[in-house]
């Protein structure tokens, strides 16, 4: 009987010992992407520090992990200690309550670092509502040989005559190779992304101050107008279902004269593993048409607690730890400088061996600068973000305009007709979400 | 004559054959011979069919990046409970319906399959949060429940479907020497429906093995089988073709092993009854 009674005492105090000693187990939800997948190889360099943190890892593709996650957060489920968000989802979400705002992200980490550009992207009401991973704005990528074979050259800051002009005269349709490659795929974050930030350019805007949907405006129809002409001439066959990879893989085969897309392909046009044109490639700020708005986007991946994170304490560690200036140190001392998360830091655009190995560096900085989330178009607009109107309706909308423009530009509806259905589409959304009358 | 025009038929409709099994088997071909190429190959333009420099490396990157093994035996788990507990209830369901069919079985039958009709989206956020207040979220034993749920209508029917076929006859024979109701389901039901059970309960082991909205959707680590394994290999910005080619690769490969071995059995149970 002792020995029972004794053994019972021992378990007992067995058991109430156990979470003094318990370990917090993160859970961290993320995007496939080279950055974050490096983040996870080197997370124990982070648990070396902090013993009493684990971490786990649920890694999926960008939308598969935006509807999962979402769902998540809108049942309060807990799930997840971490989330991979983008800047679309934090004014939103911090809106709505669904985040935890980052107040204590210790002395060292120096949030006057962060750029301006993207520190108001994941800000709302002046506090930090996520910290940024790495950002990024978008920026014409050009074949320095085919430019100077053809004898011309590339401004720094090109406008949309210019750009037109010099695909038509580099496309070799025999040779298969084509002028100019953009996104088609229909998606608000595939072709939307591209299409919004280039009517930026020409003066347009999703919606006027009264959030009456502009597709009717002449400065859409210019835009869909030069983006279906210019491609049916100098785009390669196909393009409306060319994505960021599809385009990616066009131009690392040495297929496109220029592309238009994220300033973070620049790290992967020039690496001579993934490029078979690494050493012939340059960059330029993304067209404009001298309104004073160039046709380039901002976003940014960032890490945010859930409201319903019981372990907000060790998140926060966590996230102070991954977006901190000792991290981007971390990473070169281990991959190099050119491997380092780029666009988040004016510290890493001032540091002499950044600069050395990513020709692209000044220019991805001046596309972040000159992409105002918060005055994104020519017009004022009642929205918040470039190439997105921050709105939990727009995913939807913009997925169904984007389905418009890639059937115009794949040639089975006129631009007219597209710009037609993308504006009663759109009213009809935004009239049930009760924006318009 | 005859001979030789049945010969010539028999060559073109091997060959035809042939042909479109090669074809219908190509995507996995292609899916398998990527796998062991770069990344640089992986999109090259023109693509190489064969001749290209050979590498395990992505299946190293794979392995070394996440737990396999772990995936793979929660997709067993998954896939395995969640069939057997269908079958277990599908079995009596059916062979009631069937051989004592009451003027409602049509609609309970019809009922059933409804539920089919809604896509699975639109319950997502009850089911979630009910799995939420049963701490069912990311556990093996949420999923299988949710899977068997979720393919029942459709075992029930095929089963059904088998069963109507066996003669009543014959079960009327085992009555009248004495045989009880389980007896009957035992010993002369079961061994008769034999191929209809196999095929049903490998297709059923397919649809579940492959079913990626739940899975997705209601497991986060711990209980997350090969579908998830799958979705972080998968990137809109970024060229990791030849890794994901050889996560799904290894993803489909135990279910590509049994259904090629148990392929007579599906046949055979796919067409029971196709000949009268």
């Amino acid at each position: 009987m002792k020995h029972v009674l004794g053994a019972v005492c021992g378990a007992s105090a067995l058991l109430l010992a156990v979470p003094a000693m318990a370990e917090t187990t993160l859970t961290i939800a993320t995007v496939n992407n080279g950055d974050m997948i490096r983040m996870q190889g080197l997370t124990s360099e982070f648990t070396k520090k902090n013993p009493d943190i684990t971490v786990k890892w649920v890694t999926l593709e960008e939308n598969v992990l935006r509807q999962r996650v979402t769902t998540d957060i809108a049942t309060k489920g807990g799930q997840f200690d971490v989330l991979t968000i983008g800047t679309y989802e934090v004014p939103i979400w911090a809106k709505k309550g669904w985040l935890v705002p980052l107040a204590n992200l210790g002395a060292d980490y120096d949030v006057a670092d962060l750029l301006p550009r993207i520190k108001d992207a994941v800000s709302a009401d002046g506090k930090l509502y996520a910290a940024p991973f790495y950002g990024e704005s978008s920026m014409v990528m050009y074949r320095t040989d085919l430019f100077e074979k053809a004898g011309m050259k590339m401004p720094e800051k090109p406008t949309w005559d210019f750009v037109i002009d010099a695909a038509k005269k580099l496309t070799d349709k025999g040779a298969g190779t084509y002028g100019i490659c953009l996104r088609g795929k229909a998606g608000w974050g595939e072709n939307m992304a591209f299409l919004s930030a280039m009517a930026n350019s020409y003066g347009a805007r999703w919606f006027d101050e009264k959030w009456e949907p502009q597709f009717n405006t002449p400065e859409w129809k210019t835009t869909l107008t030069t983006y279906v002409n210019l491609m049916k001439e100098a785009g390669p066959p196909g393009a409306s279902s060319n994505g960021f990879n599809e385009n990616l893989a066009l131009f690392n085969a040495g297929k496109c004269a220029m592309w238009i897309d994220a300033t973070v392909a620049a790290s992967f046009v020039t690496n001579p593993k993934d490029s078979k044109v690494a050493d012939k490639v340059g960059f330029a700020l993304a067209p404009n048409t001298g309104l004073g708005k160039n046709a380039n986007w901002l976003w940014a991946w960032n890490l945010a607690i859930p409201a319903g994170s019981k372990k907000a304490e060790a998140a926060e560690k966590f996230i102070a730890w991954a977006t901190s200036k000792d991290y981007t140190k971390l990473v070169a001392s281990k991959d190099g400088w050119a491997n380092v998360p780029p666009g988040t830091r004016t510290s890493l655009y001032q540091n002499p061996d950044y600069l050395k190995v990513a020709p692209f560096a000044k220019l991805t900085l001046a596309s972040i600068d000159a992409a105002d989330p918060n005055k994104p178009t020519v017009k004022p607009v009642p929205y918040v973000g470039v190439q997105y109107a921050a709105i939990p309706e727009f995913q939807g909308i913009g997925t169904q305009v984007g389905q418009q423009f890639s059937a115009a530009l794949a040639g089975s509806m006129t631009v007219d007709a597209a710009l037609t259905a993308a504006q009663s589409a759109t009213e009809r959304e935004m009239k049930r979400a009760g924006y318009i009358k | 004559m005859a001979r030789m025009a049945t010969t010539r038929r028999v060559v073109v409709s091997t060959i035809g054959a042939w042909f479109f099994g090669f074809l219908i088997f190509f995507p996995i071909l292609w899916m398998v011979l990527t796998s062991f190429k770069t990344e640089l190959e992986a999109f090259a333009i023109p693509p190489s069919f064969l001749f290209f420099h050979w590498t395990t490396e992505n299946y190293a990157t794979v392995q070394e990046r996440s737990d396999y093994l772990l995936h793979a035996m929660n997709s067993i788990i998954i896939a395995g409970g969640s069939t057997l507990i269908a079958l277990l209830i599908a079995i009596p369901a059916a062979w009631s319906m069937a051989f004592s069919p009451t003027k409602r079985t049509k609609d309970v039958l019809l009922w059933m399959l409804s539920t089919k009709m809604m896509p699975p989206v639109g319950v997502l956020v009850p089911i979630y949060l009910i799995y939420k207040t049963f701490g069912l979220l990311d556990s093996r034993i949420g999923l299988v429940f949710i899977l068997c749920l979720g393919n029942l209508p459709i075992v029930i029917w095929m089963l059904f479907t088998y069963f109507k076929e066996i003669p009543r006859d014959i079960l009327e024979a085992a009555r009248m020497d004495g045989a009880t109701i389980g007896r009957e389901l035992v010993y002369v039901l079961t061994p008769m429906a034999i191929p209809g059970l196999a095929s049903t309960l490998l297709l059923n082991l397919i649809l579940a093995w492959n079913e990626a909205f739940w899975t997705l959707n209601l497991s986060t680590s711990n209980a997350a089988p090969l579908t998830t394994f799958i979705a972080s290999y998968s990137s809109p910005e970024g060229l990791f073709w030849a890794k994901l080619s050889a996560a799904s690769t290894l993803a489909i490969a135990p279910i590509l092993v049994l259904g090629w071995f148990s392929q007579k059995q599906l046949v055979r149970g796919l067409t029971f009854g196709a000949v009268k």
